[in-house]
């Protein structure tokens, strides 16, 4: 496929056209090239190059359009359980600064022993097949060309069939994995002996293919009673799988600690949360880390969640991440929707770039508090391993429970999961390898008998073949689609009219499903609110109401309810009124004409409007303002009475006024306009006078109606005014 | 475990003067000594899923790589390496890879293995 537009949609049918065929074109973890960043008159010093398509931070249109990229690889998580439309909210992904996307399998293919093929769909995730991982990788692959950024694609190696996940995830071009043998063990009760020897197979895979390993320490402060007492067995958690990727082969840059700050506001955070994020880089700083964001504390406000993971992101800054992960603030409710995940990203990389250097300025302090509680944890965690040693090992400490106790270590609560060696899935399956075991292939870990054929090849197993599909990719075997009844092309036949653009539907995750939420107040208790409200949405023509979030402002005086619903009509684009596209001229042609005709303008903010951001924009030429075409402005400031915009028009004798107005509350903008018209009129100038309004909720024909020659709105540009002034002068002077 | 109250301060004496370096080694000291015999367990053995991964390394689509370790496991032959199987079927009777291992799937040649192996 040629490379993308911004302008064109990605077609999904393109993608699953000719895959049996499509091999990815690299392998590997593709760490961001770290080097501070001059942008404009700001230099960014924990950062990255910028992208070649994207879309910055809403309040970047006041700053020039910057998108400034933090030093971290930014991960986020995709998985609604249809690949298909999961595509097209990774390259939205992609433009809001995400270059790890990671992709969340269905529930129970950890105990599926073999591989899924096909394209079913999934719940609470996606079934991870070949021909899912290789249409995404395929897509990330065209959009990484787009944004001008190597795309880190992401999935897990666990379960029973680790080692062929990780030969699968070798073979399609995913570039890191969670791999933790710990994770199948104590949350899986998958057969401790059966996941260490197969762990230590899908490691060494995954070490030949240069993925990134990220381990699943994490779940320990997820599935604790109180998250901040495992802390100890966090460092222990972590070390463990860290130091078998290690001995099995896998580098240590690619070694990543997935760690949480276990604690959330109102928690005294940070108290809780920085030593132990010190305690952990100290210990493991052989290592990089995964910051992941706190999901333990979440519930359904993604307000708070928001504020969690912002705190996280201090975090981060305060002390390191090489990859930071985000976590949609709507985790707590829903499986993730699209806008999200964006939100998510654009946390992220605002708190980052805000944060930039942060370590500049302020120091953590190396005595006290911070130090004192760092080495209590590290101490505590030294002493879980030595009971761990002297009960005789890793699998005795598990059977004991040893492992996510609700005690801080030593504190023993006797609520520890415990894992039977003998028992869980796919016990007793572990097979000892005889004297002349082989395996004539690459990357393969342990004893391997090659010399009994050819001793020349111990180094390289597979040249007893002729190569596998490591070196021949050509070998691989593609399986298509196992099941008639649940795959892609179904469902993509079935919303297939709103992949044209003539149709459309509002959407939070799935092409078509015409989920919309409203946020609504009901001055009453939350328990009468929330009947008001599934009212409310039934008699707005939705249907499956469901509340999603409650939040009381007073018990009595009002509730804050967000509902879902689901809108079930299509909107016809070919019949909608679409705003008007604001014309403007070429910059030589403003110039020119107004070199020849001068123009004066008069201009500030309404009324008692303090907002002057916006006005700024659009008249000083350092922002590519009208002031930049040649045009003469007289600035009033802030808060300028209706009258002074004519009277000083007068006086200046400018023939254009530029009023802004943003405070829309009560109609104020337009009744500003009016008055601005009326003042004028009043005056006998009004016929002289160009009389121009704009604000973020002015929409030009409201302007026009109220009066004015014209109005602009959010996102209007210097020359697009200078251009209607060129125009309007020349109607006048006809 | 046993419900036990937090001995902290009693159990860490022995740790309270080490340098901060020195904790830290301590606790990589520690760690490989929890790690290494994992390794070497893991060394010495395989499962269904690590001969099915070898499997599809060597070609096999992942119906095929099931069907095979399946058979090769009922006749107690994966601790000979499920590759192992094919490739002296392969070699033996000049067959490409797929030829062999169709011809283990079909039970075919089991008979031949176990007496190649002396089992």
């Amino acid at each position: 496929m040629k490379t993308l537009k911004p302008n064109e949609k990605l077609d999904v049918h393109k993608i699953l056209d000719g895959l049996e065929n499509y091999h990815p074109k690299r392998r590997g973890w593709v760490w961001r090239d770290i080097s501070p960043q001059t942008i404009g008159e700001f230099t960014y010093e924990q950062a990255s190059p910028g992208l070649k398509n994207f879309v910055p931070l809403p309040s970047a249109r006041n700053i020039g359009n910057i998108d400034p990229q933090p030093d971290a690889v930014i991960t986020t998580e995709i998985a609604s359980g249809r690949f298909e439309d999961d595509i097209r909210r990774m390259r939205m992904a992609a433009y809001h600064g995400a270059d790890h996307i990671m992709v969340i399998r269905t529930a129970g293919q950890s105990h599926f022993d073999g591989l899924l093929e096909g394209t079913p769909q999934g719940i609470g995730g996606i079934p991870v097949t070949r021909k899912q991982l290789r249409a995404q990788r395929r897509a990330l692959d065209i959009i990484e060309e787009e944004v001008g950024r190597p795309i880190n694609y992401h999935s897990y190696v666990s379960g029973v069939a680790g080692p062929e996940i990780a030969v699968l995830f070798t073979e399609e071009g995913v570039s890191g994995a969670h791999q933790d043998p710990q994770y199948n063990i104590l949350y899986r009760n998958i057969n401790a002996v059966r996941s260490i020897v197969d762990a230590a197979e899908s490691k060494m895979i995954m070490a030949y293919a240069g993925m990134a390993q990220i381990d699943g320490a994490h779940n320990a402060n997820a599935t604790a009673r109180d998250a901040w007492k495992v802390m100890p067995e966090l460092l222990v958690q972590h070390i463990f799988n860290s130091k078998f990727s290690e001995r099995v082969g896998i580098k240590k840059e690619n070694i990543c600690l997935s760690t949480v700050p276990p604690a959330a506001s109102p928690t005294p955070d940070l108290k809780l949360n920085l030593p132990y994020a010190v305690a952990l880089r100290e210990f493991l700083s052989d290592y990089k880390m995964r910051a992941q964001m706190n999901t333990k504390y979440m519930d359904s406000s993604t307000r708070e969640a928001t504020v969690t993971h912002v705190l996280n992101l201090l975090i981060s800054r305060l002390t390191s991440a090489d990859i930071q992960s985000t976590i949609t603030p709507d985790e707590g409710r829903n499986v993730p929707w699209h806008i999200y995940n964006i939100e998510a990203l654009d946390t992220a990389k605002q708190a980052m770039v805000g944060m930039d250097d942060l370590l500049s300025m302020v120091n953590l302090r190396s005595e006290g508090y911070l130090q004192d509680k760092k080495r209590e944890i590290q101490e505590r965690s030294i002493l879980m391993m030595e009971e761990i040693i002297n009960m005789g090992g890793y699998f005795n400490a598990v059977e004991a429970g040893m492992f996510v106790d609700s005690g801080e270590y030593p504190e023993r609560n006797a609520d520890g999961i415990s894992r039977d060696i003998s028992g869980g899935v796919g016990a007793g399956t572990v097979i000892e390898r005889d004297k002349d075991y082989l395996a004539p292939v690459t990357a393969h870990f342990g004893y391997n008998n090659v010399s009994q054929y050819n001793a020349d090849y111990i180094n390289d197993p597979s040249k007893l073949i002729g190569g596998c599909t490591f070196e021949k990719p050509e070998m691989i075997k593609f399986i298509d689609e196992l099941d008639d009844t649940d795959n892609v092309y179904l469902r993509m036949e079935k919303t297939e009219k709103y992949r044209t653009g003539k149709l459309l539907k509002p959407e939070v995750e799935w092409l078509g499903d015409g989920t919309v939420v409203v946020d609504l107040f009901f001055p009453t208790s939350s328990r009468i609110a929330e009947a008001a409200a599934i009212e409310t949405g039934k008699k707005m023509n939705l249907s499956s109401v469901e509340v999603i979030h409650k939040e009381i402002l007073h018990p009595s005086e009002g509730t804050r309810i967000q509902i879902k619903g689901t809108f079930d009509f299509d909107i016809d684009v070919d019949k909608l009124v679409l705003p008007e596209i604001i014309k403007s001229y070429s910059e030589d042609e403003v110039i020119a004409f107004i070199k020849d005709n001068p123009i004066r303008v008069v201009a500030g903010t309404a009324g008692n409007d303090e907002h002057s951001v916006g006005i700024r924009e659009v008249l000083d030429i350092k922002h590519g303002g009208v002031e930049k075409y040649g045009i003469k402005y007289e600035y009033l400031g802030t808060s300028v009475p209706i009258e002074k915009f004519v009277d000083a028009a007068i006086e200046t004798n400018s023939t254009v006024i530029m009023m802004s107005t943003i405070i829309s509350h009560d109609d104020t903008h337009y009744k500003n306009m009016i008055k601005l018209h009326n003042y004028a009129v009043e005056k006998g100038v009004r016929d002289k006078l160009i009389l121009i309004a704009g604000g973020t909720q002015v929409t030009p024909e409201i302007a026009r109606k109220s009066k004015m020659d014209q109005g602009f709105g959010r996102g209007t540009k210097g020359i697009q005014i200078a251009s209607f002034i060129i125009d309007k002068l020349r109607e006048m002077n006809k | 475990m046993k419900e036990r109250k937090d001995d902290y301060l009693k159990r860490r004496e022995h740790l309270k003067d080490m340098s901060n370096s020195e904790l830290r080694k301590y606790f990589l000291e520690l760690s490989e000594k929890i790690v290494d015999p994992l390794i070497d367990l893991s060394y010495k053995n395989t499962s269904k899923s690590i001969e099915r991964s070898v499997l599809l390394r060597m070609g096999f689509s992942s119906i095929q790589a099931k069907a095979i370790v399946d058979i090769l496991d009922e006749n107690n032959l994966l601790k000979k390496g499920a590759g192992h199987s094919v490739y002296i079927l392969s070699k033996k009777n000049n067959w490409d890879l797929q030829k062999a291992g169709n011809m283990i799937q079909n039970g075919e040649e089991i008979k031949y293995l176990l007496e190649y192996f002396k089992l």
